[in-house]
């Protein structure tokens, strides 16, 4: 479960406040979704949970399972079971992708004292995963996302989602860049790590996504706070009406 | 991912942050007055009994650099040096050493630090023949000692340093000294011939293999003062010799000259594999101090179907100009030049070589991998040519920088000329970043940051690597990893 409490938060060198008292919990098993427009604090929620360190935590706090994530460096935020779907996955130049998640799943393992995994174990995994998103083998012996199309990315992500098995899942605009097929394919691989035990928080400018993953509850944020809470409807209605009538809620 | 893990590893247990090899042994030195005339030359040449032959080349090679100007197109940045306030000789005070138990305990301590043991039972304990290296250790201006001698003259190699060469064995040093860097080839090239002190003097028999490794190590001590190695191997018919040399220095504030010279000669069929672990004081992180290293190294594949493979992982030095080049003169000669090259605070590299294909069917591999981190620069020049009978000539160049952070720069600069219409010349190159924001992706899937770069900078160098001997292989991943600390975040 991640509770976030009152959480203020300014870029680390600038005076520019981003997140004015934030409050929003995620239980086991639910699908949250966050939607906002531009500039309402989205993307940055995101990277403070995971712990970039571009930022300063001002006031608050982030709780995962009952542990405070704050004081923790983003590794540790990792192996505690935070997993966050970058908007723009990063290339990785001259590690092959099968190299990178083994040296991650391994890293993770040993953060959390358990044995690192087998070849053989580690091969069947990633095999079986990269099939269910279509993934071709030969993309695993690729420098991690360079030269991949935007799709590819995607996809990519939700696959090391799917070996790292976190208990907190974040996506940060994963629709962005894809086509309907794509989007799809994504969503189809989100949808099978559903799990009573895992949580999801589903960040979208859009309503399409979540035709694909449906939220159990939708947030809606400006100016760096939660102004709205229900269900899924609240999207729909969203789509219908726009933001406009949310931007002087703040 | 084993190997990354046994970096990390290695790196923990020896806990450096900086320059490991910054100590100054202190012991009483011999050294001329500082500055360099004609009687500086003199001195160095009556120091060490040498011919009157060997005087006048010298002499004559002085004469020459007088005239010379310091060449000035390389992409680095130092004030002028002040040839005249270096010091061009130094040596341990006292007759030269007839045995280790002559040798002053103060330098065998030295070279024990900086884990290079000179005694022979030291080095047998618990290794293979197979795995065994002999060492000739070169301390500022004198080779204090080269180990295995023996073992290896009965296979008929001479491995000694190249003074004892120039007096034991000088028809072969006046056969083959300057064949391939002549006197005049460039100003620090000059100035070597002029000056040079000692190095390392390699002789391989006609279809021999050497029986061991080789390897020279070697140490500036003294302040103010200059290092001017020279190196001669000759591989004869059919024979095959594996190589390798290493470099430190102690940490000092103000800049020191190294201005070497390297030649190789390889006969028919025969093969040198030449490999350098650079790791003189690179100065620190604002530019203070460091190594000039101004090295000139050439092979000369004379024979057919011979071989000559240049392998060198540079992390240290303030400044590098160096370009470790191949002449493929016999017919279906090969040259190879694996390079890692990583440049970290101010250190500045102009590196890369040259392949000059004059026989028929001959072949050049180049693969060069720069790494710039800190406020550093680095460039790779490099020139492939063929001459208008080299038919058939190739040559594949693949050019990788890395840059680490956003206040460095990597510069390619390759010169290619064909003048045969036969040859196939390829050239590849990329430049890629590592950022904080890759740095963080790494984290968040649950990689240290110094995983993260260990991972990406492994990736990045593997295929040069793997060109060392495997012993070096695991000190040279170890010394880039220790280069590279604390270049991000």
């Amino acid at each position: 479960m991640l509770e976030i409490r009152n959480l203020v938060v300014k870029i680390a060198d600038e005076d520019k406040q981003i997140l004015n008292g934030l409050s929003l919990t995620v239980n086991d098993g639910e699908v949250a979704a966050i939607m906002g427009p531009n500039g309402s604090g989205k993307s940055t929620l995101s990277y403070v949970i995971a712990g970039k360190e571009d930022y300063e935590v001002l006031d608050g706090e982030i709780l995962l399972d009952g542990q405070n994530v704050l004081e923790m460096e983003a590794d540790a935020r990792a192996a505690a079971g935070i997993f966050l779907a970058f908007q723009y996955p990063l290339e990785i130049p001259g590690v092959a992708t099968m190299t990178f998640l083994k040296a991650a799943m391994n890293a993770q393992r040993r953060a959390r004292g358990e044995a690192e995994l087998l070849t053989p174990d580690f091969i069947k995994a990633v095999n079986g995963a990269a099939d269910r998103l279509g993934i071709a083998k030969d993309m695993l012996r690729r420098p991690l996302n360079v030269g991949f199309s935007g799709g590819e990315k995607k996809r990519m992500e939700i696959l090391q989602m799917a070996l790292l098995q976190p208990s907190m899942c974040i996506l940060d605009e994963t629709d962005s860049g894809l086509d309907i097929d794509a989007l799809r394919i994504v969503a189809d691989g989100v949808n099978a790590l559903r799990d009573p035990k895992r949580g999801f928080l589903v960040i979208t400018h859009y309503q399409r996504l979540l035709d694909h993953i449906v939220p159990d509850t939708v947030h809606v944020m400006s100016k760096g706070r939660i102004v709205k809470s229900g269900g899924k409807e609240l999207a729909l209605e969203l789509e219908k009406n726009g933001y406009a009538g949310y931007a002087d809620a703040a | 991912m084993a190997a990354v893990q046994e970096t990390i590893d290695q790196v923990k247990s020896i806990d450096v942050t900086e320059y490991k090899y910054g100590f100054v042994t202190d012991i009483e030195m011999e050294k001329p007055a500082k500055g360099l005339t004609e009687d500086t030359v003199r001195y160095i040449s009556a120091r060490k009994n040498e011919p009157a032959w060997m005087l006048e080349w010298r002499l004559d090679a002085f004469r020459r650099w007088k005239t010379m100007k310091e060449p000035d197109w390389a992409r680095v940045n130092y004030p002028p040096i002040d040839y005249q306030d270096i010091y061009y000789y130094a040596a341990p005070k006292g007759a030269a050493p007839q045995s280790l138990d002559e040798i002053d305990p103060a330098i065998l301590e030295t070279y024990k630090k900086l884990g290079i043991p000179l005694r022979e039972q030291e080095i047998l304990a618990g290794v293979a023949p197979e795995n065994r290296v002999a060492v000739d250790a070169v301390f500022d201006s004198v080779s204090v000692v080269t180990t295995f001698k023996k073992e290896l003259a009965q296979a008929g190699v001479i491995f000694c340093s190249i003074s004892d060469a120039i007096q034991e064995r000088p028809e072969l040093v006046k056969k083959y000294l300057a064949t391939v860097v002549p006197v005049t080839d460039n100003y620090f090239a000059t100035l070597n011939c002029a000056v040079f002190t000692d190095g390392s003097f390699v002789y391989i028999p006609k279809g021999v293999r050497c029986p061991m490794e080789l390897s020279t190590y070697f140490r500036i001590n003294e302040q103010n003062t200059g290092q001017f190695e020279r190196t001669l191997i000759i591989a004869e018919e059919g024979s095959y010799v594996s190589y390798l040399e290493g470099c430190t220095a102690p940490k000092r504030d103000e800049n020191q000259l190294h201005a070497a010279v390297v030649e190789l000669i390889a006969l028919d069929d025969a093969e040198i594999k030449y490999s350098t672990v650079q790791n003189w004081y690179p100065g620190d992180a604002e530019g203070k101090g460091g190594i000039y290293n101004f090295v000139t190294k050439r092979g000369d594949c004379r024979g057919r179907n011979s071989k000559i493979s240049w392998t060198q992982v540079e992390t240290g030095s303030a400044i590098t100009w160096k370009y470790p080049s191949c002449i493929l003169r016999g017919d279906g000669s090969r040259g190879e030049f694996y390079s890692i090259a990583v440049s970290n605070g101010a250190q500045q590299v102009d590196s890369g070589t040259k392949m000059i294909h004059l026989g028929k069917n001959t072949t050049s591999k180049i693969i060069a991998k720069g790494i710039a981190a800190g406020k550093s620069d680095s460039t790779y020049r490099g020139m492939v040519s063929a001459h208008r009978k080299a038919t058939g000539a190739r040559n594949f160049t693949n050019c990788d920088s890395l840059l680490i952070g956003d206040q460095c720069g990597a510069h390619t600069i390759p010169y290619i000329e064909a003048k045969t219409a036969t040859a196939i010349f390829e050239h590849e190159a990329t430049t890629s970043k590592i950022g904080e924001d890759q740095l963080f992706y790494c984290q968040q899937r649950g990689l240290s940051e110094e995983e993260a770069v260990a991972l990406i900078v492994n990736g990045f160098v593997k295929e040069v690597l793997q060109q060392l001997p495997m012993e070096f292989a695991v000190e040279a991943q170890k010394l880039i990893t220790i280069s590279l600390e604390g270049s991000v975040g």
